[in-house]
């Protein structure tokens, strides 16, 4: 609440004795395109403990996505390493699993049941149908999507999607949840209950989560740490704690202090940038 | 316009309200179509019309137009060499010997397409051979390949399996690969998220993700199988009658719905010609709607991948 609290200048991790869950060291990312050899993020620095709710922020194109692509294992540093519980990521697996904005991310051949089982299934979570099924429903209700368990992706809005997306991921309980985005493509008023069902998910069972947005307010309302990125190519601005306000305390002189004091820190080079940062 | 809107500027200003959502007057929920839209609805209703309609005015021009048989029998007289040939004569073995041969064919050819887009999708090099391959082969009709076939199988079954394996094997890797090109991004992520890697890969995430793709393919490689083993069946009667100088020398019960066609011309039995297109049409709507619609009502419809 306090200046103190919110931390303003330089990298100051949690106590030292506590291990990362992931650790992310001068990381420089890169595309190669026919052409072009496209450098998305440079020296990127941060870690994630346990329980975070850490939030990738940033201008369109600073290379959250990108980012977060490498901690999931489809893309390697060209610099730098990125390990998960002291293991150098390689390549995609079920600890770490991805939630992402496009609403196609569910298996269409596969009910929202079944989706969830598969993930399971496959990702070696159960071994046994039965046990797979359990862990789903379980799972279903934490959505509230109880009546839809039988129904196919391509019956349900948006939001429902998104939200067997989050169950699917939350359901195969890895050691950290990637989302990019997911609440992006949702109407403001969905959005706004998904971040609110997302904070309850999370009061239940404390997942870490890597959260990728580039609005200003859903990273405070959704934030335990905010890492804030410079526009293209994303080099680490500031990282800021924001573990003290929620949906209750938009408004507050608190939370627009802390969500100007970011929108500051976006636009502060940006001078001459031509893009601008979408609404918030 | 009621005394309360003024215009403000250039805005129309209009009195607001609120309206009370009873449960009373929300009009009409639910109502059973009329006889007529509830029967016009039913699509094989609609189709068979058509047909009913196409074959009257096939009896009417063969009858009125007083069109000799031997080049257009009437559609009643085609019927009763249908029914004859099914009866008292072989049709049905001969349907059965093509659809034999046909689908020992098909599923060779199917394995083999699969081979292939497996390494294609596996490696640059195995989809470099595919798009190559396909690009030089696709166009080429498979009946041309049927006088190299018989050379090099002799006048046997084996001849004929390779022309068809050459018309599936094209169009079902085509397009199975074109398919899997299309799968997007996300879900190749997602499936990578859940440790697949390989086969597993392939079959659980690119065919299902793949299936309208796919399913066409196969529809499109079963269509040129059938029209191309008609074909070589013909050409093999022909041949049979080159070589040995006598008709139907090599057991006129078992040359094929093709050869079936082809005999009867050579004895100037056109109602029976008849009849033999009649049943090729006839597996073909067969095959089409009790089985690929089936698979399809089963898969991309249910899935929301394909409209219906
Ligand atoms: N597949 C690709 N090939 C080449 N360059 C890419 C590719 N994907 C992204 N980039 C480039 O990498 C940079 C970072 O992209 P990225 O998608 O990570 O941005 P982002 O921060 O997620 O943006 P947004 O908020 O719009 O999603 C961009 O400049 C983009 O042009
Ligand atoms: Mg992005």
């Amino acid at each position: 609440m306090n200046d103190a609290a919110t931390g303003t200048a330089g990298h100051s991790p949690a106590a030292p004795s506590v291990e990362p869950i992931l650790d992310v060291s001068g990381v420089t990312l890169q595309y190669k395109t026919k052409e072009h050899l496209i450098t998305a993020t440079y020296r990127v620095d941060f870690q994630v403990f346990e329980s975070d709710r850490f939030v990738l922020l940033g201008p369109s194109g600073c290379g959250k996505s990108t980012l977060l692509k490498g901690v999931a294992g489809y893309m390697r540093p060209v610099e730098g390493t990125m390990k998960l519980k002291g293991r150098v990521i390689t390549e995609p697996g079920p600890d770490r699993v991805m939630v992402f904005q496009e609403f196609d991310q569910l298996l269409p051949w596969k009910t929202v049941k079944q989706n969830i089982t598969f993930a399971l299934m496959n990702g070696g979570k159960c071994t046994s149908k039965q046990e797979a099924n359990d862990v789903a429903m379980e799972y279903i209700s934490k959505v509230k999507l109880e009546r839809f368990e039988d129904t196919y992706p391509h019956m349900l809005s948006g939001g429902m999607k998104q939200r067997v997306a989050i169950a699917r991921g939350m359901a195969m309980e890895p050691d950290i949840l990637l989302m990019d985005e997911p609440f992006a493509a949702l109407d403001a008023l969905t959005r706004r209950q998904m971040q609110e069902e997302l904070l309850q998910l999370w009061d239940d069972t404390k997942f870490t989560v890597l959260f990728v947005t580039h609005s200003i307010e859903e990273a405070v309302i959704i934030g335990s740490r905010i890492l804030i990125l410079s526009p293209h190519p994303g080099q680490v601005k500031a990282e800021l704690n924001a573990h003290q306000m929620g949906h209750g305390d938009v408004g507050d002189k608190d939370f627009s202090q802390l969500q100007e004091k970011i929108h500051a820190m976006i636009f502060a080079d940006r001078v001459l940038e031509d893009e601008t940062l979408p609404n918030v | 316009m009621s005394d309360q809107s003024v215009t403000s500027g250039s805005i129309h200003v209009r009195p607001e309200f609120v309206n009370e959502i009873g449960t009373a007057g929300t009009g009409e929920v639910e109502r059973r179509l009329s006889m007529f839209e509830r029967i016009s609805n039913i699509d094989p209703l609609r189709k068979f019309t058509i047909l009913i309609i196409m074959v009257v005015a096939w009896e009417m021009y063969a009858r009125i137009g007083e069109i000799n048989e031997l080049m257009f029998p009437t559609f009643s007289a085609t019927g009763a060499a249908l029914v004859d040939a099914l009866v008292n004569d072989s049709l049905m073995v001969n349907v059965w010997n093509s659809l034999k041969l046909l689908v020992t064919g098909y599923a060779i050819g199917i394995s083999i397409a699969a081979v292939l887009v497996v390494l294609a999708v596996g490696s640059r090099i195995g989809s470099d051979l595919l798009t190559t391959l396909t690009a030089m082969l696709n166009p080429l009709p498979a009946i041309a390949l049927l006088p190299m076939a018989m050379l090099w199988f002799g006048l046997g079954p084996g001849a004929i399996i390779f022309t068809l394996l050459h018309s599936i094997v094209w169009p079902v890797a085509l397009n199975t690969h074109s398919g899997f090109q299309g799968v997007s991004e996300t879900l190749r992520m997602v499936g990578g998220n859940y440790g697949l890697k390989g086969l597993r890969y392939i079959f659980k995430i690119l065919v299902p993700a793949a299936f309208p793709a796919i399913l066409t393919g196969l529809r499109i490689g079963w269509a040129y199988a059938w029209r191309t083993l008609i074909a070589a069946e013909l050409v093999f009667g022909g041949q049979v009658v080159d070589t040995s100088g006598q008709l139907g020398a090599e057991g006129s019960t078992s040359g094929g719905l093709g050869w079936i066609i082809f005999e009867n011309q050579m004895e100037n039995q056109t109602p029976y010609v008849f009849a033999g297109l009649f049943m090729v049409i006839l597996v073909g709507i067969t095959v089409e709607n009790g089985f690929f619609r089936n698979i399809e009502e089963r898969t991309v419809r249910k899935w929301g991948m394909q409209k219906s």
